[in-house]
């Protein structure tokens, strides 16, 4: 799959803003005032910053609030009405923690759950689509939910909660990888399939495409582009999001370390989503050969 | 909206005999050309006269290499086009409603006002039916020609498919897959027709033929007995060479 800049920014930043949201919303840390202040700027800037690169990949952006209308059936809607709610009532709750030091614990409650079901959403997104076999299993919402999750606990400054976290992010990425890997073989479809002109697979190959040129298609599907590269970027990706930050949060603290952390596990978290997209093959690619 | 409906009063639907498909690619030609003059955005191409043309289609046509280990290698053509699947997946992911599957015939459409080009109903479809225009940033897809097949300003013939109407070899049918008694869904029962990656659950209304067994070459030709070899093994002068030769 094509991995479009603006979709990997969208969903490494909202799915750390909505994490770091929920945590601040449950009261971890409790903090009033200015550092209060910050901590939910940090983290409405990262959720809204990211839900506003989504709108960059689309065709008429000026319609997206058309997007709001089919929830009962499309994840992408339902996404959108949970950030919604999410947003508003986490606005709701950092008014009255910034500028009237209260604790509207069941605002608080309902704005985390919304938070975690907006990256459960977005999850969906990918996990639904059959003709994805690497993204159509259980294991994609549970690798989001447990990203932003431990990426919140990093950033709300949570160290005995990210550390056991940020370290099961990083085994469920790796068997993530290990099963998405058998996924498509494991999934039935072939060329045989799609044709139905032969039972065995091997008795039949693309001999010409349908245009010598290139297509929408093959731009968004057949995206092979650093895929050889592949086995490097998932080791660089696991000890940035994880393994580093695991090493700044146990040595003692001071904020430049946990700064670090922080940079190096956003940096992880995008060279770990560009590999969700770009070694993600969908079935359509049978059709020309290319996966 | 995107809830498919429970069940449609037809499946209007194409039947594509991959027997008769010469790969002709005029059904291509007369589905860009029609779905550009009519209904809805026109299909555009980029640098149509450039290095690198880029185009949106409706209609394409791939060509495999099959080749059985116990019969002779062949090669097909593949027109593929929207199905108007009956569980159609690029409707349910549609978050505006800009893509639907009509009540009344079964064809799967797209209101190309609502379209946010999110791209999404073509990440659903496992079969390339969708193609985001370059141009106008909106998901392009066979209409089944619908505004031919209800236009009674055209003559009865023409009340078909661009792509059905056009095909010099009749390797293309339009009709009522809901019907049993429809010529297409007698001709897919007699040729036994299939649906296309069934494992993927989208329960394709487009049925295609397969290509009828190929003759062997051995029970037609009664020449040839008289064309075998005679002797297997060489005599006299090339009986004396293979044995020298060999002994070297």
């Amino acid at each position: 799959m094509h991995p479009a800049p603006s979709v990997i920014i969208f969903t490494t930043l909202s799915g750390l803003g909505f994490g770091l949201l929920a945590f601040l919303c449950l009261g971890y840390p409790s903090a009033g005032g200015i550092v209060g202040f910050i901590f939910f700027a940090v983290g409405f800037t990262l959720a809204i910053g990211g839900l506003l690169s989504s709108t960059f990949h689309l065709g008429h952006p000026e319609r997206a609030i058309k997007a709001f209308s089919q929830w009962k059936s499309s994840w992408l809607s339902r996404e959108a009405w949970l950030s919604l709610f999410a947003l508003a009532l986490s606005g709701i709750y950092a008014l009255g923690r910034i500028f009237f030091d209260i604790d509207l614990a069941i605002i608080g409650f309902l704005s985390a759950f919304f938070c975690v079901a907006t990256v459960f959403a977005t999850s969906m997104i990918y996990a639904q689509l059959k003709t994805v076999p690497r993204w159509n299993s259980r294991i994609t919402p549970i690798t989001f939910l447990t990203f932003s999750i431990a990426g919140g606990a990093l950033l709300a400054g949570q160290i005995s909660m990210a550390l056991p976290l940020l370290a099961l992010s990083g085994v469920i990425q790796i068997v993530s990888w290990i099963s998405g890997d058998k996924a498509f073989a494991k999934s039935g479809t072939n060329l045989a399939t799609a044709t139905r002109l032969t039972s065995n697979s091997n008795e039949i190959r693309s001999f010409e495409s349908p245009h010598t040129g290139t297509n929408y298609l093959l731009q968004e599907f057949a995206y092979r582009v650093g895929r050889k590269h592949g086995a490097k970027l998932r080791i660089i990706g696991i000890i940035l999001a994880f393994g580093m930050p695991i090493i700044f949060l146990s040595i003692p603290f001071s904020h430049l370390i946990a700064l670090l952390a922080v940079i190096s596990h956003i940096v992880g978290i995008f060279v770990i989503r560009w590999l969700f997209f770009a070694q993600a093959e969908h079935v359509v690619g049978l059709y020309y050969g290319k996966r | 909206m995107t809830l498919l409906p429970e069940k449609t009063e037809k499946k209007l639907g194409l039947v594509i005999d991959l027997d008769t498909c010469v790969g002709c690619h005029a059904c291509v030609v007369s589905c860009k050309g029609w779905n550009t003059e009519n209904y809805g955005a026109p299909l555009s191409d980029e640098n149509a006269f450039g290095a690198n043309p880029v185009g949106s289609f409706l209609n394409r046509i791939h060509s495999y290499e099959v080749s059985p280990a116990d019969k002779p290698a062949h090669l097909v053509h593949f027109p593929k086009s929207c199905l108007h699947c009956e569980n159609a997946p690029c409707v349910t992911v549609c978050p505006t409603g800009a893509s639907y599957k009509r009540v009344e015939d079964g064809i799967v459409l797209v209101n190309e006002s609502d379209c946010i080009g999110c791209g999404l109903c073509a990440w659903a479809c496992p079969y390339g039916a969708r193609e985001m225009d370059p141009v106008e940033k909106v998901m392009k897809k066979c209409t089944l020609c619908v505004d031919r097949i209800y236009n009674e300003n055209l003559p009865e013939e023409d009340q078909v498919p661009s792509c059905v109407r056009t095909c010099p070899a009749g390797a293309r049918h339009f009709g009522d897959l809901g019907d049993p008694n429809s010529d297409v869904s007698i001709l897919v029962e007699e040729r036994g027709g299939t649906d296309l990656m069934p494992e993927q659950g989208t329960l394709p209304v487009n049925k295609y033929l397969p290509p009828r067994p190929k003759n062997q070459m051995d029970d037609t030709d009664i020449l040839a007995p008289y064309l075998e070899p005679i002797a297997d093994e060489p005599d006299g002068f090339f009986k004396w060479l293979d044995k020298t030769l060999d002994g070297i």
